[in-house]
């Protein structure tokens, strides 16, 4: 397995660690809910994930890699700041809805 | 007391340990006078690029590149870091960036001659061939479970840099690794 590391370009799998699944973060008060839900629950479907990754051993940045649970084919990896799954995205979304 | 027992020696990472030659590869230390970590500020990358030439002659390196000379070197050291080996960091640098010294705190080696690339084949999961890997190229990757940064100083030439703390493990891998090659003939 290698992932294609935006500034470090394509590296073995050992450089890396994997950090959990990637998905939307609650708003900060967003209640016990969503929270809960963010923290336990998982839909673990076969096929493909968004996972973030950490490039620990090479840059450190922390990356969102899509990979296919099945095959284990890397298939996307963007930066965790070009994820849209930060905070500042959350909060963003939860003052539109409010 | 006298005063000749108050004087303390500075004692270098590899004191020690180093310079050995095995089958035609040297590694020696390196000992830079100053080792300083640039962290720019949000915004302020261009600044410190042109802070960074004004005072010591050379950019903020690109990822996975070293810019300047041996003397005063700046080696991109991970995300949005690059670190300054050599002369003493400018304090207007402070103006634009975090800048921490961490001099003394990580080992510098140089391992030198034709099968050098051959020796971090076994230990390195990158590949750090010339022709790849060419001069001013720096990676920071790992050397048998330890975070190195890895720069190209020549064309038979690497610079190798970890944690002060893993001096005599980086060495002895080295060692073993240089023996096994030149056991190969």
């Amino acid at each position: 397995m290698r992932i294609t590391c935006p500034l470090c370009g394509e590296r073995d799998r050992r450089e890396f660690t994997y950090k959990g699944t990637a998905r939307a973060i609650p708003a900060l008060d967003a209640g016990v809910g969503p929270w809960d839900d963010y923290v336990h629950m998982r839909d673990n479907l076969p096929g493909a994930i968004d996972e973030w990754w950490q490039h620990d051993m090479g840059c450190g940045s922390w990356l969102m890699v899509t990979r296919n649970t099945v095959s284990h084919e890397m298939i996307a990896v963007v930066a965790g700041e070009a994820s849209g799954l930060g905070l500042a995205e959350a909060q963003a979304q939860a003052e539109d809805q409010a | 007391m006298a005063k000749d027992m108050l004087e303390l020696t500075a004692k270098s990472a590899c004191a020690g340990l180093l310079p050995a030659t095995i089958g035609g590869i040297t590694l020696s230390e390196e000992t830079p006078a100053h080792l300083t970590l640039l962290a720019p500020y949000k915004g302020r990358e261009a600044a410190l690029s042109a802070a960074l030439e004004a005072a010591h002659g050379m950019g903020f390196p690109a990822p996975g590149r070293a810019t300047g000379k041996a003397e005063a070197r700046a080696i991109w050291f991970g995300r949005a870091q690059a670190l300054l080996v050599g002369p003493a960091a400018d304090a207007g640098l402070a103006e634009h960036a975090a800048v921490t010294d961490l001099t003394d705190g990580w080992a510098v080696v140089k391992i030198e001659g034709e099968a050098a690339e051959d020796v971090l084949a076994r230990l390195v999961p990158v590949d750090l061939r010339a022709s790849v890997f060419k001069r001013g190229y720096t990676a920071r990757t790992e050397l048998k479970h330890m975070m190195v940064s890895i720069t190209r100083t020549g064309p038979k030439a690497l610079q190798i840099m970890v944690f002060r703390s893993l001096a005599a493990t980086l060495v002895h891998d080295l060692k073993r690794a240089m023996e096994a090659v030149a056991a190969r003939g």
